[in-house]
């Protein structure tokens, strides 16, 4: 893998050089997408290290289908989803500073106007955690506090839903009101720890996805158990031509976006957005892959009182912390609007419970 | 608990017990309005507007209508009763974890009730069933507030933002009626008085007029109207119970987060309950009822300033050293 991908990739954060963090673990949490290929094998389409979200409406979806159909629960044999904040709580009680065995753990959100918000106290709820803002906490001597009634209260454990960007002024963007002054200093001194680690969006970069296959294999000796889609890089002058002359039949994306932005599909876009991309490529060719378009599977979905197919993929979550932990279901992501291949909730996309069945 | 979620707790219920007075305030001026000359009822209307502190707008002609559209409606007015309950829904939501589902799920709902009513615009505004809904709803709230949340700091902060502002409101609007009606009573029995109604009413705002009647039997006279609604020790729309309240949530958040109770808060809330324990009603009267109610309500600011200083708005430094 060339180095200099991950040097220039939009989420590296050279100020995580030489930090160690405990048990080695960077990631806590991981929301992969994947896909279902015409061949009905799975396929992952994009990985999500920095800061998955999702989790809320996966439980949410199967509190509703409970509700609307009980008695299929008894007969399917579906396994449960209740124990997914114990497990995300014991996952970061694991990674406690200095092995601690009472961290006190908090939610850090950037507060009512995020569009996550829900989420954040939906699973503060769960876990019956604090969910804090950057107002509420204070750095003294590299030690992070929350401001209480009862006076300061030291906090070992921040589970962020905040972006690298955002979360300490001093480090990074100097416009964030959202984030903590100081909060950095007190990660690399070890005092704190937060998940998941600064830096971790590097390997959402969409060209850093093309060498996962080759990762695999080289750290681990092992093939991957599910396979990538096939990626062109625009930075590699021959595979930039190919896209350059399908821009009509691929998936174009730009690397460091999330959320359904910076994408452009072909077979259903105008002459105007593929010279649009056209351009964008050839300015900064580092910044953009392109995927063929894949026909996400479908599932039937009940629209305006009938069934019909739409699109769907799968974000199952990984936690990772002393022990390993992977929660039987996930959120099905869905494209509402009817041909659409964009099922991200940010561009009007729903999700549908997914039961894993217990043999 | 987080300085900022008691905070938003405590302005949540400040908000809502100011919606439900003023509420309360309109339902009963409605019906009173009813069996009054317009002469009478017009001076009746600046006084609920002061007692609410609503800004008065033009000069003088205001009708019920207008003065339900301010004091209910109105945006401007930041005391308004939709005010109010947007003040309070967004103080929730910013703590929205700290709140259960079944809290949330009353006061998004009156919300939703409120919004829809103002937005149809389809509302008659000598309805005093609207208002009646608002006082049920947040009485609901507080209800379910009592019945399903842990009472544990968050949950006295509640109490404080509630009773404390009742206690303002209370005193703020014996002030005014006191000012205004006291002195036109003679020496004849208040059934006679041109202002009867208006004493009814005033009992009334208070939700106090059957537990008045329960312990002075139905005869109206100011000095015990004055000594129930500022002195009674067991009417829970009274200054002193609600002081009393206010004290006791302070004391039980002193002993949750290990606050020595010399603090000045302490010494400010002791010494109001105590003068009010104390207090005898005809020395009150003779030496100036106004200006008692309002070095009460001097006193009530003064409690609210100490306990941000204690509990939310504290200097860093300070806990750093201790």
């Amino acid at each position: 893998m060339p180095h200099d991908l991950v040097f220039s990739s939009k989420h590296y954060r050279r100020e995580m050089r030489g930090v160690t963090v405990p048990r080695d673990v960077y990631v806590a949490l991981i929301g992969t997408d994947l896909i279902r290929l015409p061949s009905g094998e799975f396929a992952v389409l994009e990985d999500n290290l920095r800061v998955p979200s999702g989790a809320s409406y996966m439980l949410g979806n199967r509190r509703v289908m409970k509700r609307v159909f009980p008695r299929l629960f008894n007969a399917i044999n579906v396994r449960p989803l209740d124990s997914y904040g114990q497990n995300l709580l014991e996952t970061l009680r694991s990674l406690a500073p200095q092995g601690q065995s009472e961290p006190n753990i908090v939610l850090l959100s950037p507060g009512v106007f995020n569009s996550a918000y829900f989420e954040h106290t939906f699973l503060a709820r769960q876990m019956g955690i604090q969910l804090v803002e950057g107002r509420d906490l204070v750095i003294h001597d590299n030690v992070v506090y929350m401001r209480t009634t009862s006076g300061l209260q030291r906090v070992d454990v921040i589970y962020r839903r905040i972006d690298d960007d955002f979360i300490d002024p001093v480090v990074f963007r100097k416009d964030s009101v959202l984030g903590v002054p100081g909060i950095f200093n007190a990660y690399r001194s070890g005092n704190v720890t937060l998940a998941n680690a600064p830096g971790t969006g590097v390997a959402d970069d969409k060209a850093v996805y093309a060498y996962v296959p080759k990762i695999i294999r080289y750290y681990l000796d092992e093939d991957p158990i599910l396979p990538n889609v096939e990626t062109f890089l625009c930075e590699d002058d021959a595979q930039r031509d190919h896209v350059l002359a399908n821009l009509d039949k691929l998936v174009v994306k730009a690397v460091g976006e999330s959320g359904g932005y910076g994408m452009l599909i072909g077979p259903q876009s105008t002459k105007e957005q593929q010279a649009e991309f056209r351009d964008a490529v050839l300015a900064a060719p580092r910044s953009y892959v392109a995927q063929p378009t894949i026909a996400l599977s479908t599932a039937p979905c009940y629209i305006d009182q009938r069934f019909e197919p739409r699109h769907v993929d799968l974000r199952p979550f990984v936690m990772h912390g002393a022990n390993t932990v992977v929660p039987p279901g996930g959120l099905t992501r869905v494209a509402l609007r009817k041909g659409s291949l964009v099922v991200n909730s940010s561009q009007g996309g729903g999700s549908k419970d997914t039961w894993i069945l217990a043999r | 608990m987080l300085s900022r979620v008691a905070d938003n707790l405590y302005w949540m219920s400040r908000y809502l017990e100011r919606a439900e007075h003023g509420a309360r305030l309109l339902a009963v001026h409605l019906n009173l309005v009813l069996d009054q000359e317009e002469e009478t009822a017009a001076l009746r209307r600046h006084r609920v507007l002061s007692a609410l502190y609503a800004p008065e707008d033009g000069d003088g002609a205001l009708s019920d209508a207008h003065m339900v559209q301010m004091v209910a409606f109105q945006l401007e007015n930041a005391n308004s009763i939709v005010n109010c309950i947007r003040a309070a829904r967004e103080n929730a939501r910013q703590v929205r974890e700290q709140i259960n589902l079944e809290m949330w799920q009353e006061l998004n709902q009156l919300y939703l009730y409120l919004r829809n009513i103002n937005l149809v615009g389809k509302r008659d505004d000598g309805d005093v069933g609207f208002f009646e809904e608002v006082i049920e709803r947040i009485q609901l709230f507080q209800g379910v507030t009592d019945a399903t949340m842990n009472h544990g700091q968050g949950w006295q902060f509640i109490q404080i933002g509630r009773f404390l502002e009742r206690a303002l409101s209370t005193a703020h609007l014996l002030a005014i009626e006191f000012d205004a009606l006291a002195q036109h009573v003679g020496g004849r029995t208040l059934a006679d008085e041109p202002t009867y109604l208006e004493w009814l009413g005033l009992l009334k705002a208070c939700a106090a007029f059957e537990a008045y009647s329960k312990v002075y039997t139905f005869d109206l006279q100011p000095s015990h109207i004055a000594e129930f609604l500022l002195l009674n020790e067991e009417f829970p729309r009274s200054v002193n119970f609600s002081i009393i309240s206010v004290q006791n949530a302070l004391n039980a958040v002193a002993e949750a987060t290990e606050t020595h109770k010399g603090t000045r808060v302490y010494r400010l809330s002791g010494r109001l309950r105590s003068s009010l324990e104390y207090a005898d009603i005809g020395e009150i009267m003779s030496s100036g009822f106004g200006d008692y109610l309002a070095d009460v309500q001097r006193q009530c600011l003064a409690i609210h300033d100490a306990i941000y200083q204690v509990y939310v708005t504290y200097p860093v430094e300070e806990k750093l050293a201790s």
